[in-house]
């Protein structure tokens, strides 16, 4: 089970056939058990990583800092889900420290971007503020490096 | 007037007669193609650990560009002596018993140049790397090849050793894992092999550079085997199991005569290996485990890839156990090992290594590195289907499909 979800971690285009061949499992036991982890969403859905600047496309990314005050028997829960409802808030997570939860907001300008956090995340009951970071460069994300020019270098035959 | 000298007549006959590596030539051949995908690279795919990079680069901001000991960083070699000790069982003096080499090929020739006399004879497993025999040729030392085949899974028998012995025998040479075929010798064999060594009193010189790239059962360190530590001379470095190729940097461990013995000649020609490499390495060895784990489960999951891509396009291959290397053989295409090479190159951009690179025992074989991205794994799997293919009209031949299920509408082949 653990090793299928890291080779689909790693790359979600693996068919269950090869993933049966390299773990040397059966084919259908792979096919099984990937259904089961859909079915349960331990596997949540797959995407692809996008380096949107490179086809030139403007988009916007801002994460923000979210103060929230707690509720009674659900804690952060409910303004949390809230706030994960909206389509261009990409990520919502509760963290230690200084505030309560960070949120990540993907636009297609900063003006977009801004009319969101101001007119429906700060608007939001129990959210006392927010803090407001824009993204100018993204070098690694999801665990990959953009563009880290680490391409094969090796020589096309050796001992 | 002065007279015209004939230089390759100055040149020493034994340089001279030794020929230049096949792999060299069929590099040149490669070198000038576009677009080819490579199964002939026998290194890592992986870059070095940024861990141990960013190590060396602080080491270099701290000014650490000196000579090191001949022997190398006592630090280092301490760290070799814990590892093999924990890995092993098998201990060695840090301070007189381990020198730390320019890579395996250094600590290799060193080994040679100070056990061989002119006429000694030298067991040497074959198929083997390419660098076996010339450098035994450049000692005055005879190679006596002990032949291995597909069907014994290219393991070395002690049938075979004890056979190949004569009064002159003094060094059995052993690679395990092995390259070029990626065949282990499992431990009861070695212990047989080990025996022999012992009653006739050989030195064994084991290059056990691909030992942590074993994947069936475990690998044997030969001097941990009872009465074997004394007469053998290990040869291990860091290329392989931490992606340091390039690095350049190796050890040997043995008894403190060949040690001190190895380290006059390795203190006149090569006086120490890079500080900068020592420095990466023992990073490696400190803090490198896991990363090496993951890189070997990495390389075993393409192993697999790879055998169930020979069983479908049909080229008979003995599973390799270990290394990164798979050795099939071709001679159902009708085709020698060079021409095999050439034309899957010219035809579908595919290079692979020709087996006789390794010897004339690997004639009828190729050699294919599987340390390559699964995408060019797959990719080059399915030119080399088609090329094969187009070869042979006997058997069944499936469509070469590695689980793409696309490849479907093509359908299997019929059985001619």
């Amino acid at each position: 089970m653990k090793e299928i979800l890291e080779l689909l971690e790693n790359d979600a285009r693996l068919t269950p056939k090869t993933i049966a061949v390299m773990l040397n499992k059966k084919e259908e036991e792979v096919e099984q058990a990937i259904k089961e982890l859909e079915e349960r969403k331990v596997i949540v859905g797959y995407q692809t990583l996008v380096d949107w600047e490179k086809v030139g496309e403007e988009k916007v990314s801002a994460i923000i800092e979210v103060k929230i005050t707690p509720q009674r028997d659900i804690g952060y829960d409910a303004v949390a889900m809230r706030i994960c409802r909206f389509p261009e808030v990409k990520t919502v997570r509760l963290m230690s420290g200084a505030y309560d939860l960070i949120v990540v907001i993907e636009g297609q300008t900063m003006r977009e971007v801004a009319t969101f956090v101001t007119q429906k995340l700060a608007s939001i009951e129990h959210v006392l503020s927010t803090a407001t970071h824009f993204v100018l460069k993204n070098y690694k994300y999801n665990g990959i490096i953009m563009d880290d020019g680490e391409e094969d270098r090796r020589l096309m035959v050796t001992p | 007037m002065t007279k015209q000298s004939n230089w390759l007549d100055r040149i020493n006959p034994t340089v001279r007669s030794i020929q230049p590596s096949g792999i060299r030539r069929f590099f040149d051949l490669v070198a000038e193609m576009k677009g080819v995908v490579s199964l002939g690279v026998g290194e890592p795919d992986f870059v070095t650990p940024w861990h141990i990079r960013e190590a060396c680069v602080y080491s270099l901001e701290k000014g650490y560009t000196m000579y090191t000991s001949n022997h190398g960083l006592l630090e280092l070699r301490e760290e070799i002596a814990r590892d093999l000790s924990s890995s092993y069982r098998v201990s060695y003096n840090p301070r007189e018993e381990i020198l730390i080499t320019v890579g395996v090929s250094e600590a290799f020739d060193l080994a040679m140049r100070t056990v061989l006399c002119p006429g000694d004879e030298v067991l040497i497993p074959a198929p083997s790397y390419v660098s076996y025999a010339p450098v035994t040729l450049m000692t005055g030392a005879v190679p006596v090849y002990l032949s291995t085949s597909m069907e014994s899974g290219f393991q070395v028998s002690p049938e075979m050793v004890e056979k190949a012995i004569t009064p002159q025998t003094k060094v059995l040479l052993l690679c395990n894992p092995n390259n070029p075929t990626g065949s282990t010798i499992d431990r009861k064999r070695l212990l047989e092999i080990a025996e022999i060594a012992r009653a006739h009193d050989l030195i064994v010189v084991s290059d056990e550079i691909y030992g942590r790239l074993t994947y069936v059962g475990e690998h044997t360190c030969i001097p941990s085997l009872p009465g074997m530590r004394d007469r053998t001379i290990l040869l291990n470095g860091f290329s392989k199991s931490h992606a340091m190729t390039g690095w350049r940097i190796g050890y040997a461990a043995g008894h403190p005569d060949f040690i001190s013995a190895m380290t006059k000649i390795h203190q006149y020609t090569m006086l120490c290996a890079p500080i900068t490499a020592q420095v990466a390495a023992l990073e490696a060895l400190k803090n490198g485990k896991s990363g090496m784990h993951k890189m070997v489960e990495h390389y075993n999951h393409r192993r697999r890839l790879v055998m169930q891509a020979f069983r479908e396009i049909g080229l008979p291959c003995s599973e390799p156990r270990g290394a990164f290397y798979a050795f099939p053989e071709i001679r159902s295409t009708g085709l020698s090992s060079e021409d095999f090479a050439q034309q899957l190159l010219k035809e579908e951009k595919v290079a692979v290594v020709p087996g006789n690179a390794f010897g004339e025992q690997g004639e009828g074989f190729i050699r294919c590195s599987y340390a390559a991205s699964v995408d060019d794994l797959t990719e080059a799997f399915r030119r080399m289907n088609s090329f094969v293919k187009r070869r042979v009209n006997k058997g069944k031949i499936l469509t070469f499909s590695f689980g793409k299920n696309e490849s479907k509408k093509e359908g299997i082949c019929q059985t001619v």
